[in-house]
This record gives structure tokens, C-alpha cells and sequence, in this order.
């Protein structure tokens, strides 16, 4: 025990005598959260708009008030004529210019259609799309109260509920796919990497010739590192419930009882990384592009995996962080309890066991 | 001298990996006290079998005893009584002089108030105290080797095992370096060292010389000089390397 404890010591000084690397550990679960939270959304939120009012009556006023008395919208200018858009789109300012023609109310009440046009800059055609579909939302919305007075035809009218995330927030989204990403790279590439800096420098050499034996090394190596994510991921949460609002209704020892989970299985990653490279380079490339890439790209984070080819899918299916940022989520929005989660808790921790089992026989291959 | 006790017996020590046969029947003991050099070309096997004796890489066969403990079943007995330095100097460069030596120290399992004297007397013996909180990274080799060999045998081992320590210092400092090795011989450590200098097999008591895997040769310098008609040790490697 009095060994291990040295060794741990040791591990901390590491650490501790880097500080840039320790700067990064902690920055970047912050400066991530924060980006991802405020800057990168998909929700939209005072996009600035234009409108080009050529009748100017009852109806195109009222319109344009609820665009703006929307929330998702902000007029920046009244433009007076057509001429104008094609500068005014050039400015990159204004993503959206809405287009009354001549005696809108009038043509509406007589020929019982109206024309408006939307233009949006399509140059980024995720948010473009988005912004046309609340704006034809708006305007429906106002139809179908324009037309409730009047005699016509029956109207289904979807009542549309989102649960567990009501107002659509991407922060919702992002915080727990932030969570397994920040905790991919603390701890398999950070162990990775410092494992085999230790082969390099010829070090675990001299730690295998010592009495200590492999599982005291492994554990000594890993103790430090279970402590700084599980510290990272807190912090995460924290920020997420704080500055977002993100709630958490499930039950918080279940929480992080998956995370520790999900932490220990990152480890035998890295773990395993460092038994198959040589050099910390290699073990830096293997766990940015084997880990970090598929967490971003194959894990549901950022993109849905019910929309990807069957192959990717079947790829998902054996990347860690999928199943832990499904049963995050379950927990923390829709505050499910195991009886929902065994499935992906089950998963995990059968990868854990084959992961620890593969590193353990490479161990023992290289004693060979 | 040759009433003096073996501590390290080997007897057809075979390793293979796969066809390749890296140490054909080795067989050869080392007494207690004894500086022994193990010389042999790169790719002769000597890696290999200082792999073995020191528990980093199991035998394909043969009878190994190593300070008195069999190597295939009383590996922890061995461990504690042997120390390791290898060409690399196996210390962290992140870490400065009196935290490597603690840490060494540390996994050996010293009592820890023994750990904070017998460091400050090493720090003083090596003549360090001025440098004994610089990261390894600043030092020269030269005093990175000092402190490297001083942690190998901190523990008190019964034997320690060199792997090509002097590699990539200049002659001064290997002669230095030397000193100490007789010094540590001169407590009672036994060294087994490998190297391929050969003015150091002058330094050593016996040496053994390796080639394709076999023992070509077994003797005290003298005796090797003698037999081969050779004016230096060199003359006798080159005479046994080329068969």
C-alpha cells in the first residue's frame, strides 16, 4: 500500500509540474460548454431580419409585428425597394428580407390569396431552412386565426408538445455529449499518452523491475486520473444546471454512478491504446482520430444516428460514448430510473471487461 | 576465486521467439561480489537473457537461480533483491533529482523516515545538493547517469544489472562512472553489467562473450587475452566475432 501511495504521489507531480496540460483539463470542459451552449445552437434567437413593404396596410403590419413580437426575429432595417436586397445580403447582416407585395389586404380579401416571398442566405442552408420554417410558421398561425371568423373548411390544427425539452434548447444536447467527450479526452488520451511517455523514456521498465506488480502499476497510473474527470464532470453538470438550466431529474447517485462507469471504461481505453503504440505520438493519433472523432461524429452528439447509413450505425453501435450519452440524457430529462438504463449500463460494462481483458493479454505478450 | 559463492546460476537457458533462437543453452554463474561483464555484438542475444535474469520476459527453458530464488516461481523474492538501470537511465525528466530518488525509493517499499535521511545523505555523497531540485531535464547526462546507477542500488540490492550503461557519455565521465560501479562492488553489491566498450571488459573481473546467441567465451580478461594470443580485449571480441 505505502508503494502505491508513492506511486500515486508521483503521478500527481506529473500532473502538477505540467500545468499547461492542467489548464487545458480544466479550461476546456468550460470554454467547450460554452461554446457549444451559447455560440454553436440550433435554436434561433434575434436573427436579424429585413421586411419590404410595398402595400403597408392592416394586414402586412400585423404580420410583421408578430414576426417581431416573436422572440426569433429583429428588425434591423425597413427596406423601400427590391433593388436594395441584393446589397443589403452582401452585408451578411441580415439573413432573412420578408416581401409584401402591392395591396396585400386588398388582394387578399377580394381574390382570397396574397402573395409574400421570404428570402433567407442560404449560405449556411441549416439555419436558412430554419428561419423560413418559424417564419411560415408565424404566418400560418396568423392565417388560421384570420380564418377561424369566417366560413371555412375545417382545420386540423396539430398541438405540438416537445417533451422533456420544451423549448427545444441545444444546451440540453450538448452538455451531455460534451460530458463524454471532455471525459474521453482526460481520461483515455491522457493516459494514453502518459503510459506510453513511460515506455519511452524507458521508465516502466525500470517500475516492472521493482517489486510493484502490473495491477498496482495500472491502478497507481489510472487512480489520478479518475479523480480529475470525475472532478471535470461535476464541474460540467454544474455549469449545465447553472447556466443553462439544465435539469436533472433523475437520480443524481445513479448519475454518477454511470459516469464513474463511463470514466473506468475510457481508462481501459487508453489503457489499451498505450499497450498497442510505442510512442506518445502514436498513442496521441490513435485517440484523437480512434476516440475523439467517433465521439463527436458516431455517438448521437451532434448528429442523430436513426438518420445515418445502416453501416455507420452498426459502427455507433460499438462506440462507448453512444450509450452513455443515451442513458445520460434519459436520466437527466426524463429522470428514468436502471430499470430503464440496464440495457446500455450492461453494454458498457461488458466493454470495460473486454477492454481490460485485451490490455491485460497484451501485457502479458510483451513479458513473453 | 573459485571458492567464492554463485548468486546467479544459470543452466540451458533457452529463449525463443518463434524460430528464432535468441539464447541457445546459455550456461554460466556469476559469484557474489564479482564484477561480471557480458560483451557480445548487437543482435547477440544479450538483451534478451538480461531480460530474463531480471524478470522482464519469461524462459522458453532451462534452470535459472538468481540471488538464491528460482526464476519461474519466486519472481517477487527476486525483485526485491536485484536493481536495473538501462541505457535510457530510467528516471523521470519531469521530476528533479530528489523526487526521482524518493519515488524509487517509494515503490521499493522503504520505511518512509529512512526515505528522507538516506536521500539527503545521497544528495551529499553525490554531491548534489546544489542541483537536487532541478528537473532531470536540465541536467547533463553525465550526473543524470550518477543519479540513475544511485537509485538502482538504493534499495541495497544483492545484485544490480547495468544494460549498456555508459552509453552516450564522454570517456571522462565513463571513468567516473567506473568508480562507482567499484565502489558498489566494494559494499558488496555483485554487478553484472553489459557493454560494448571494450576498455570496460578490462575493468571487469570475469567477462563472458556472446555470439549468435551462445557463450563463445568465459573467463578473467587476462586469462581471454592469453588464450586468444590478443593484446587487448578488443583483439579477442574481434577474433571470437569473426569466428
Amino acid at each position: 500500500m505505502k508503494e502505491f501511495i508513492g506511486f500515486v504521489k508521483k503521478e500527481f507531480l506529473h500532473i502538477f509540474r505540467d500545468y499547461r496540460t492542467l489548464i487545458i483539463l480544466f479550461g476546456l470542459p468550460l470554454a467547450q460548454i460554452l461554446i457549444f451552449g451559447y455560440v454553436i445552437r440550433n435554436e434561433i434567437q434575434d436573427v436579424k431580419i429585413a421586411i419590404l413593404d410595398e402595400s403597408k396596410d392592416p394586414v402586412t403590419r400585423e404580420i410583421s409585428a408578430r414576426l417581431l413580437a416573436s422572440g426569433f426575429f429583429k428588425i434591423d432595417q425597413y427596406v423601400a425597394s427590391a433593388k436594395e436586397l441584393e446589397n443589403i445580403f452582401k452585408r451578411g447582416k441580415i439573413r432573412e428580407v420578408v416581401v409584401f407585395e402591392n395591396q396585400f389586404a386588398e388582394r387578399l380579401k377580394r381574390d382570397g390569396t396574397a402573395h409574400m416571398q421570404i428570402i433567407a442566405d442560404a449560405s449556411d442552408p441549416n439555419s436558412a431552412k430554419m428561419i423560413v420554417t418559424y417564419t411560415q410558421g408565424i404566418v400560418s398561425t396568423y392565417l388560421s386565426e384570420l380564418n377561424s371568423g369566417t366560413k371555412m373548411p375545417m382545420i386540423i390544427e396539430p398541438r405540438i408538445r416537445m417533451m422533456y425539452n420544451a423549448d427545444l434548447k441545444s444546451a440540453f444536447m450538448f452538455v451531455p455529449g460534451t460530458m463524454a467527450m471532455i471525459l474521453m479526452l482526460v481520461s483515455a488520451m491522457m493516459t494514453s499518452i502518459y503510459i506510453a511517455r513511460e515506455k519511452e523514456t524507458g521508465t516502466m521498465e525500470a517500475i516492472l523491475v521493482s517489486p510493484l506488480r502490473p495491477l498496482q502499476i495500472i491502478a497507481g497510473k489510472v487512480t489520478p486520473y479518475i479523480l480529475l474527470s470525475f472532478i471535470n464532470a461535476v464541474i460540467i453538470l454544474v455549469l449545465g444546471y447553472f447556466v443553462f438550466k439544465l435539469p436533472i431529474r433523475g437520480n443524481i447517485i445513479l448519475l454518477l454512478g454511470e459516469t464513474i462507469l463511463f470514466i473506468s471504461l475510457a481508462l481501459s481505453l487508453g489503457i489499451m491504446i498505450s499497450t498497442v503504440s510505442s510512442s506518445q505520438q502514436q498513442a496521441m493519433f490513435i485517440s484523437a482520430f480512434g476516440l475523439m472523432l467517433p465521439t463527436m461524429l458516431l455517438s448521437g452528439f451532434i448528429f442523430p444516428i436513426e438518420n445515418m447509413p445502416l453501416v455507420l450505425q452498426w459502427l455507433c453501435a460499438i462506440m462507448p460514448p453512444k450509450y452513455f450519452i443515451t442513458v445520460i440524457r434519459s436520466v437527466m430529462l426524463k429522470g428514468t430510473g436502471v430499470l430503464l438504463v440496464w440495457k446500455e449500463t450492461l453494454i458498457m460494462i461488458s466493454m470495460l471487461a473486454i477492454f481490460i481483458w485485451i490490455s491485460a493479454a497484451r501485457f502479458k505478450e510483451r513479458l513473453q | 576465486m573459485n571458492n567464492r559463492k554463485p548468486i546467479i546460476k544459470v543452466e540451458n537457458l533457452v529463449k525463443k521467439f518463434g524460430d528464432f533462437v535468441a539464447n541457445d543453452h546459455l550456461s554460466f554463474e556469476v559469484y557474489e561480489g564479482e564484477i561480471f561483464g557480458f560483451l557480445g555484438a548487437n543482435g547477440a542475444g544479450k538483451t534478451t537473457a538480461i531480460r530474463i535474469l531480471c524478470g522482464l520476459s519469461f524462459p522458453t527453458s532451462g534452470k535459472l537461480e538468481i540471488a538464491g530464488f528460482d526464476v519461474y516461481t519466486q519472481r517477487e523474492q527476486i525483485k526485491r533483491n536485484i536493481g536495473y538501470m538501462s541505457q535510457k537511465f530510467s528516471l523521470y525528466e519531469d521530476l528533479n533529482i530528489r523526487e526521482n530518488i524518493q519515488f524509487y525509493a517509494g515503490i521499493y517499499g522503504l520505511p518512509v523516515a529512512d526515505i528522507r535521511n538516506k536521500t539527503e545523505e545521497l544528495i551529499g555523497e553525490l554531491g548534489l545538493s546544489s542541483i537536487a531540485n532541478s528537473v532531470v531535464r536540465d541536467i547533463p547526462p553525465g550526473w543524470r547517469q550518477k543519479v540513475a546507477f544511485s537509485v538502482a542500488i538504493f534499495h541495497n540490492p544483492k545484485i544490480v544489472f547495468l544494460d549498456e550503461p555508459t552509453g552516450g557519455v564522454d570517456p571522462v565521465t565513463r571513468r567516473q562512472f567506473w568508480e562507482q560501479i567499484y565502489q558498489a562492488a566494494a559494499r558488496g553489491i555483485t554487478v553484472f553489467v553489459t557493454t560494448h566498450y571494450m576498455d570496460e571488459a578490462e575493468y571487469c573481473e570475469r567477462v563472458s562473450i556472446m555470439a549468435d546467441g551462445r557463450i563463445e567465451a568465459l573467463d578473467t580478461p587476462e586469462n581471454l587475452k592469453r588464450k586468444y594470443n590478443a593484446g587487448s580485449m578488443e583483439d579477442v571480441f574481434l577474433k571470437i566475432a569473426r569466428g
